[in-house]
């Protein structure tokens, strides 16, 4: 099923309603009908949206939707393919099936996503997989997998899956974290993992990691590779040479529990060699 | 009798047993040393009648083929029931894998039931153990001397087939031992089946229970013991017999088996191999009885 934009609304659009498992079972006539909100005003998908074809585990959707929020609400299965940009919280509360965005994502990519796979192939906003504000849990499960750059606090509050940042990462990335897994393969900004209890950030570049952090070794993760792996089969592009090398590994966030884990390679103690 | 190389293939049955099973893939950051953790895993599992579980390597994995893109080797284990697998994966992988220098552990079945292996190993790591979820699978990092033991939390099982045979009936010991290895060659090329004895051959073939000593649950097949031709009345060797040697096969499923046992047949069959026979107990104790002719029928060889 294809839904084109007619025109990129003025003021933000709430699509909740384009979903999967939503559509499943509808007819294109029940679901051009759909309720969708411009605003305050509550219109239908088709005021928006030329409909064609009939659902068969499949969506396309056309045009610039970075003014569109809410897409693939709550989604369970099948897949949904935009192409163009998106606007916020797609994929909130996704539980299962693939979103693919084409182009660039805005804020709060998925947010309390607890399965399926989220790719975002341009860049993402900031805040992707991470808790509302004021909610103490971000994303739970899944992976949302950004190929561009992602702003801040990718990650913050998650307590499960994976976010992989194929480029560079903002401020604070996985700040307040109680489990889970980041990976930034670009360069990462200011106070990673600030606050973390539990989980994981990998950075394939140098980090400062803060004051309290502690350092515990310098090896090589074997359960990277398995992570890295999954990323290079998903399309990213992994330098093989950093699946096999040597990453310094630092425990805090010593605030909280003391539990988390920040992994990176330290180009100071490579460039000295 | 049907011939294959002037080697009398007996009409007889072997018969083999319901077991459970599991594949491992123990990785590591070479093949010596994920040879050394395979062997010692599957080491002492020759026979549940003294061993608990049978196991055996099913095969050498190469980088692009392990989850984690490291040399690798392929494990069968097999057991009589569900819950005894459960116990033998943990004794082992515990104390054979997780012991050996720079070695994961990786599910390698797939099949709906399963049972917790990595989730009790886990304690070992005494708390400081990290759990990480990943493609709907949980594997438990636990701390050790040389960095991390990497492991699945569940590992993967299904009702396999154990016990299938075949006995080599030669005219000397060198033929019979030049003929076993030539079959178990060709065997071990085989998928889904392992060969649990010493390279793959037993001399001490078995019969259940004993003549003489009522409390042993088995000894020697003295119907195919050479020494006793002369001497018991219910010999199966030729006159002109004067070594035995059996293989025995598990395997994931009875078609593996009996291609097995086919592979061997037509591998170890040859002027000096008078006749090949199979291990059974009548009939009475196994679920399959894998008739010799009708295996090489089913494969086009009869």
């Amino acid at each position: 099923m294809l839904l084109k934009l007619k025109s990129t609304p003025e003021v933000p659009i709430e699509a909740p309603t384009i979903c999967t498992d939503r559509f499943k079972a509808r007819k294109k006539d029940e679901i051009k009908k759909f309720p969708i909100h411009h605003g305050n005003r509550e219109c239908s998908i088709d005021d928006f949206f030329e409909v064609t074809g009939e659902y068969q585990e499949e969506i396309k959707i056309e045009g610039d939707l970075s003014k569109v929020k809410l897409i693939g609400a709550g989604m369970k299965e099948g897949k949904i393919i935009i192409e163009g940009n998106v606007g916020m919280h797609v994929g909130v509360d996704m539980k299962g099936g693939e979103i693919v965005v084409e182009g660039n994502a805005t804020d709060w990519v998925a947010p309390r996503m607890s399965g399926g796979l989220l790719t975002v192939k341009g860049n993402a906003g900031h805040m992707v997989g991470s808790a509302f504000r004021g909610e103490k849990t971000g994303m739970t499960g899944g992976e949302i997998i950004v190929h561009g750059n992602a702003g801040n606090e990718t990650g913050g509050r998650m307590r499960g899956g994976m976010i992989a940042i194929g480029g560079d990462a903002g401020d604070f990335s996985g700040v307040d974290m109680h489990l889970g897994t980041i990976i930034i393969l670009g360069k990462t900004g200011i106070r990673q993992g600030a606050g973390m209890e539990r989980g994981t950030i990998i950075c394939m570049n140098q980090v400062e990691p803060l004051p309290t952090f502690t350092f515990a070794c310098s090896y090589q993760p074997l359960f990277m590779r398995n992570y890295l792996l999954r990323l290079k089969e998903l399309g990213m592009k992994i330098d093989e040479k950093k699946i096999n090398e040597v990453y310094e590994r630092w425990s805090g966030d010593s605030i909280k529990l003391n539990r988390g884990e920040l992994l990176f390679i330290n180009n100071k103690s490579l460039e000295k060699e | 009798m049907k011939k294959i190389k002037n080697t009398e293939i007996v009409d007889t049955f072997a018969e083999a047993f319901e077991m459970w099973a599991s594949r491992l893939i123990v990785t590591a950051e070479s093949e010596e040393w994920a040879l050394a953790a395979a062997k010692s895993a599957t080491g002492f599992a020759t026979s549940v009648i003294g061993c608990k579980c049978e196991a055996g390597i099913e095969k050498l994995l190469k980088q692009e083929e392990t989850p984690d893109n490291r040399y690798g080797v392929s494990i069968l284990i097999f057991t009589m029931n569900a819950k005894s697998l459960e116990k033998r994966l943990t004794e082992r992988i515990g104390q054979s894998i997780m012991t050996c220098p720079t070695t994961a552990c990786f599910n390698g079945l797939d099949s709906k039931d399963s049972v917790n292996v990595g989730g009790q190993l886990k304690y070992f790591g005494d708390g400081y153990q990290i759990r990480k979820s990943f493609l709907g699978r949980r594997f438990w990092r636990i701390p050790v001397m040389d960095g991390e033991f990497i492991v699945d939390e569940k590992f993967n099982i299904q009702p396999a087939v154990g016990g299938g045979n075949i006995i080599l009936l030669a005219k000397d010991q060198g033929s019979a031992l030049v003929s076993a290895q030539a079959a178990v060659k060709a065997m071990q090329s085989l998928p889904n089946i392992i060969l649990p004895f010493p390279n793959g051959v037993v001399r001490s073939g078995s019969k259940v229970g004993s003549k003489k000593y009522k409390t042993l649950p088995a000894s020697t097949n003295h119907s195919f013991c050479p020494t006793l031709k002369g001497f018991v009345n219910d010999s199966n060797l030729p006159d002109k017999a004067n070594a035995t040697l059996e293989i025995v096969i598990d395997g994931l499923d009875l078609e593996s088996v009996e291609k097995a046992m086919l592979v061997g047949i037509q591998a170890a069959s040859g002027e000096n191999i008078l006749q090949i026979s199979a291990g059974n107990y009548g009939g009475g104790l196994g679920k399959y009885k894998i008739n010799l002719n009708e295996v090489l029928a089913k494969q086009g060889e009869g």
